[in-house]
């Protein structure tokens, strides 16, 4: 643990200019009742970065992407320690809960279109803010990035449940990108979708971090490998190694690490 | 042996059952066939359009009609509203332990067991004796304006009888929109408002019509509760303000049977009367399911 946090932030790379910190997280512990599911965490995200988090399940990924726009917030789990967004504590009592959530989205597990059109799903969040008007641009723009463009330019007006679930994925993705966010969260979200549709994400990640940073929550250890420039190691609760991608994959420091990567375990 | 017994009983439910299906059915088609053929003889343009006559003997049913529509629209023009809201209340907003919202729930619960007539006393009693005669005090210096019997205070007691209907209607239809709708909503910076306005009703509109289709077919042919509280043996003009009393179908209906100077001259006319009764509360539904089957439809596309 000590020597995972002391790693923390402090880029190896000798670059010109250190890559700026986005969020960061200090001493999380999150509770549900008295079952303990994540220790003590703490962690960096940068801009412009792909975090890649690893873990058997039940090890805590989800609950600390939820931690990270406060969604734990609805599932009633006591959480300690701070998360630092652009340097201001999101668990503050000061903080808007709504704005996170419009500068840090989500794209869950399964699929979540809601019962409306194609448009009106991309609005959403839009509507939400109480924005009227005509985005046809940035619908535009939202599905070009999550690859979905040319499959639905022409039905934007029917059911969003009439596309297949890859689409529907890439959709809920788009969905997310309406509000221009500053940092993007996806819990597994290839978990269910065929290698193709899983090859379209893992495509629009590499574009979209260019204007933001993203953590990828993901059980395939595979696609941590292949997708993202750093990556976190969680097991029970316990960070237990981030580090580079290249790095952790080839010579980690914990033996746990090697033998989850290699498939010995989990 | 053995098996003759059970085949014996196996025949014997299915018969039994059988003629408790008949027998509902033939009470119906008696009740509906009696109706149409003495009532629907009577019918005619004039009958539905002109105001009774000669001590209910000669005439049509106008004001009636006129009265039972107007009443069952103010009445869900109450409940509509305040049934929605207080399910939302119960299912996005109470907090989610509260020993309170049981409490709640079984009042309502309790609301839909009270006999209609207990609702019609507690409509004299409150709106008209307590709300009106205390509007009257404050702001007519004491002039009979809102303490009488009124089509306000009747539409306001069918509403609080009709209530519950709403109420449950809607919690179920809140209650089966998926938790991960919420989520969705939740996770792109909705407020609580927002996501039940954009989320939540749009997926629950048809179970609150269902809801309001039951208390409207309900509030149409409920005699008891507008008893005390605004309904007219008889008026020689139509409600145009909400504080005047009205004639309305079901009470025309208990009116012509147990009034009548001359039973046989207002027999075919109460018949007629029945018939208009039953074909309006149809037609209400009717429209109702209709609308319900094209809002289903536009979500699914």
């Amino acid at each position: 643990m000590a020597a995972a946090r002391g790693h923390l932030g402090l880029s190896d790379e000798t670059t010109a200019a250190p890559p700026k910190e986005k969020m960061a997280v200090r001493h999380l512990t999150v509770k549900a009742g008295k079952t303990p599911i994540l220790n003590d965490v703490s962690l960096s995200l940068l801009e412009n970065e792909i975090l890649a988090v690893i873990g058997p399940s039940g090890s805590g990924k989800t609950s600390f992407l939820r931690c990270l726009n406060r969604l734990t917030d609805l599932d009633g789990l006591s959480v300690e320690g701070e998360a630092l967004l652009d340097g201001h504590n999101i668990f503050a009592s000061e903080a808007d809960v709504t704005l996170l959530r419009r500068r840090v989205s989500v794209v869950f597990a399964t699929p979540t279109p809601l019962p409306m059109s194609v448009a009106d799903n991309l609005k959403l969040g839009l509507r939400f803010k109480a924005e009227v008007g005509h985005p046809e641009g940035r619908m535009e723009k939202s599905l070009r990035a999550a690859f979905l463009w040319d499959e639905v330019k022409d039905r934007l007006g029917s059911s969003a449940l009439d596309l297949s679930g890859g689409q529907q994925q890439r959709l809920c993705l788009a969905r997310s990108l309406m509000l221009e966010p500053e940092v993007l969260l996806l819990d597994e979200p290839c978990s269910g979708l065929d290698p193709i549709s899983t090859a379209k994400i893992e495509e629009a990640l590499q574009g979209l971090k260019k204007t933001m940073a993203i953590v990828l929550v993901t059980n395939n250890v595979k696609q941590a490998s292949r997708t993202s420039d750093r990556t976190a190691f969680l097991l029970m609760g316990d960070l237990i190694e981030v580090d580079d991608t290249g790095r952790l994959f080839t010579s980690p420091r914990e033996e746990r690490t090697a033998d989850y990567v290699s498939g010995r375990f989990g | 042996m053995k098996r003759r017994w059970i085949n014996f009983v196996s025949r014997f439910f299915t018969i039994a059952t059988g003629l408790a299906c008949l027998a509902v059915t033939v009470m119906v088609a008696l009740i509906l066939g009696n109706v149409v053929r003495h009532g629907f003889g009577h019918l005619s343009w004039k009958f539905l359009s002109t105001a009774p006559s000669a001590g209910m003997t000669e005439g049509g049913i106008f004001p009636a009609i006129f009265g039972t529509a107007f009443l069952v629209i103010l009445m869900t023009l109450a409940v509509v509203p305040l049934g929605v809201c207080t399910a939302i209340y119960l299912q996005e907003y109470a907090p989610a332990r509260s020993r309170w919202v049981p409490l709640v729930r079984m009042a309502i619960q309790n609301l839909a067991g009270v006999p209609a007539i207990v609702f019609g006393l507690f409509g004299l009693g409150f709106f008209i004796q307590f709300l009106g005669k205390g509007i009257d005090r404050f702001f007519f210096g004491g002039d009979l304006v809102f303490g009488q019997p009124a089509i306000l205070w009747a539409a306001l007691t069918l509403a609080l009888l009709t209530l519950p209907t709403v109420v449950v209607a809607t919690e179920e239809a809140l209650r089966v929109v998926p938790r991960a709708h919420r989520e969705v909503a939740y996770s792109l910076g909705a407020t609580r408002w927002r996501m039940v306005r954009h989320v939540l009703l749009p997926q629950a509109v048809s179970g609150i019509l269902t809801g309001t289709i039951l208390a409207v077919s309900r509030g149409a042919g409920e005699v008891a509760p507008i008893l005390f509280t605004g309904a007219a043996y008889y008026l020689p003009y139509l409600p145009k303000r909400l504080n005047q009393q009205f004639m309305e179908l079901g009470y025309h209906v208990y009116v012509m049977a147990t009034q009548s100077p001359d039973v046989d001259a207002t027999m075919p006319i109460l018949y007629a009367t029945v018939f208009v009764l039953l074909a309006l509360t149809f037609t209400l539904n009717f429209a109702a399911i209709l609308i319900r089957s094209k809002i289903r439809r536009r979500m699914k596309r």
